[in-house]
Order: structure tokens, then C-alpha cells, then sequence
């Protein structure tokens, strides 16, 4: 099966009809619910505040309500207009930005707690128009990540890495950035489970005084 | 959207990073929707530090609303009376929800549109950084 990043750019390719097929598929529901709740598991916030969370590609909010259960806000972000639609049919909670985060994350500096993210990364690396060029998309995404967040805020993103080098690509933008952490690969023998989660953190936490 | 995230959303063009007019961003034929949620008073409390409260002023200010308190209330999560204060913010920031209308920057005089309550962030491609 050829992978959704190497068929069409991420807003052509859940359209409204992939957009359902993906929401109401309950395989790719339980994949997805599996691999939030690992990503809250890396975050590790503290379970007794309400935490403010930013949701990177967060299509029809499937991630989104696991963070609703959890007692957390969220706002989530996705460059699908259709996705961001079924969201709205679905009542889901959170706030819903249509943007594309190689443009940036729009948001004043230390707004979120922490940033979850479930499959949209990769597409960064992408250069699907002739005009984007994946290095600056990925370096412009996570200097503007690093200041929406509150000192010592963290990141969990689950993410497929078509190869080594958009692995390297992805890590050294985010370092550049000035964030700390690195991958973390969970099921490294199984071709099939084998998965990828960037964890990062910005900084450390300010003093409390 | 809900008027909480005015409060943080700010111009998405690269040229706008760190300019001070770029937020709030400024609101504009904005059609309003009060929309019952539940009152969860830790959110409240947690997100209260990090509001900018000049920026709230400003913002209601567009939407209509001149008659907020010019200081963010002191809250004293001991003190039962705050449980008022706190249900007014709630409603303010958390069920005030921007249906329709636009976003502009007062930096660099972008215009954003908010429809179906969804803003849209996508910049054409002449100013996409
Ligand atoms: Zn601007």
C-alpha cells in the first residue's frame, strides 16, 4: 500500500470522502486512540490541573476527546478543511484551526502546556508544491512551536518518517529550534507496530516563586 | 472559536513575528453565539496567569463589550464568593463563541476569516513564510 504522504498533499488528500472513511474506520480509530494515549503517557502532565493543549494535525478529533475524558482543553490544528468539518459534526470540544502548520504556529508566546501531535508531522518533509521548500517549513514549525509553549512545556508526536533522513531532518530542526529530547521508538523489531514518537521539551519550567 | 482563544491566536505571517500590533489580532463584523458548557473552575484558575488582560479588553471592546474591569479580579480560590467570579469568566471566555466574521492584523493588515466558528490561518502563497 503506498503511504498517504507520497499519493497527494495532506488537504487533497483527505478530502470528504477520506475524511469519513478514516473517522469511521474502527481499526484506524483504535490505532489512533492507542497512540494518544502513549503520546499523554510521554507527556506525563500532572493529572490534577486542567492542562491547555495544542492537537498538531488534528483532523476529526479523534485524539482530541481522548484530552476532553483526560480533563484537558485543547485547540487542535489541520490543514483539511473536510477533517476540521467532520470535527464540527462530531461536537467535539476543542477549538479547530484551518492552517498549515509549515507556516507556523499562530499563537502568542507560552500558551500551551504541551503539544500532542498523531500522524501529521511527516508531512513537513513533503515538497508538494514547487514553492515549498521542506527545510524552512520545518524549521519555521518548530521555532514557532517552541515559543507557543510555556517554559519547560512539552511535546509528544507520533510521526512515520518515510526514511533516515527525514528522521535526521525532523530532529536537527527541532534542535536547531532550541528544543531538548529526541525519538523515542516503540516496537523496534515489529515491522508492522514498530513506531516513532518525537519527544521534546522546551527548556525548563521557570522558577516558581 | 471561543473567545478564550482570542486571547492567543496572533498574526500567522512570518513578518509579523514579535510586532507588537500583530495581537490581539482585531475583530470585526463578528456574529456571537452564547453556547452552554461546562463550568470547570480549575481550567479558570489555571489558565487565568498566563491571560493577557489589556488584550481581553481590547477584543471585547470589538465584539461590543465595554464594560469588563480594567484590572484582572484578584482571585482567592479560598474565598466561596470567587465562585461567581469565576462563572463570569467562564461564560465570557469559554461559552462567547465567534461564529462568523474577521480577524484582521493590525500589523501588516492581513485579513483572516472566521466561518462555521473555524478561523482560517492559511496564507496564500506569496506570503506563506
Ligand atoms: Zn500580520
Amino acid at each position: 500500500m503506498s503511504r498517504p504522504e507520497q499519493l497527494a498533499p495532506a488537504e487533497v488528500f483527505y478530502n470528504e470522502t477520506e475524511s469519513r472513511k478514516y473517522t469511521n474506520n474502527t481499526r484506524i480509530q483504535h490505532i489512533q486512540a492507542k497512540m494518544t494515549l502513549r503520546a499523554l503517557e510521554l507527556l506525563n502532565l500532572p493529572k490534577d490541573t486542567a492542562n491547555f493543549i495544542l492537537d498538531i494535525g488534528c483532523g476529526s478529533g479523534l485524539s482530541g476527546e481522548i484530552l476532553t475524558e483526560e480533563g484537558d482543553m485543547w485547540i487542535g490544528m489541520d490543514i483539511s478543511p473536510d477533517m476540521l468539518a467532520t470535527a464540527l459534526d462530531r461536537e467535539v470540544e476543542g477549538d479547530l484551526l484551518l492552517a498549515d502548520i509549515g507556516n507556523g504556529i499562530p499563537f502568542r508566546a507560552g500558551t500551551f502546556d504541551a503539544v500532542i501531535s498523531i500522524s501529521a508531522i511527516q508531512w513537513l518533509c513533503n515538497a508538494d508544491t514547487s514553492n515549498a521548500d521542506p527545510k524552512r517549513r520545518l524549521l519555521r514549525f518548530f521555532n514557532t512551536l517552541y515559543a507557543s509553549l510555556k517554559r519547560g512545556g512539552k511535546v509528544a508526536a507520533q510521526f512515520y518518517p518515510m526514511n533516515d533522513n527525514q528522521l535526521d531532518q525532523i530532529q536537527s530542526a527541532a534542535k536547531v529550534a532550541g528544543f531538548q529530547g529526541g525519538v523515542v521508538i516503540d516496537d523496534p523489531e515489529s515491522k508492522k507496530n514498530k513506531k516513532y514518537y518525537l519527544v521534546l521539551s522546551a527548556g525548563t519550567p521557570d522558577v516558581q516563586i | 472559536m471561543k473567545f478564550l482563544t482570542t486571547n492567543f491566536v496572533r498574526c500567522a505571517i512570518k513578518s509579523c513575528d514579535g510586532a507588537v500590533n500583530s495581537f490581539p489580532l482585531k475583530y470585526s463584523e463578528i456574529e456571537l453565539v452564547q453556547e452552554e458548557q461546562d463550568f470547570q473552575p480549575e481550567f479558570i484558575l489555571g489558565i487565568l496567569p498566563r491571560l493577557d488582560w489589556p488584550a481581553i479588553l481590547k477584543v471585547a471592546a470589538d465584539l461590543g463589550n465595554t464594560s469588563l474591569p480594567s484590572q484582572l479580579p484578584e482571585i482567592d480560590i479560598n474565598d466561596p464568593s470567587n465562585e461567581i467570579l469565576l462563572k463570569d469568566l467562564h461564560t465570557l471566555l469559554i461559552e462567547t463563541q465567534l461564529v462568523q466574521g474577521k480577524m484582521i492584523c493590525e500589523n501588516c493588515n492581513h485579513v483572516y476569516h472566521i466561518k462555521d466558528s473555524i478561523p482560517n490561518f492559511l496564507l496564500p502563497p506569496h506570503l506563506a513564510n
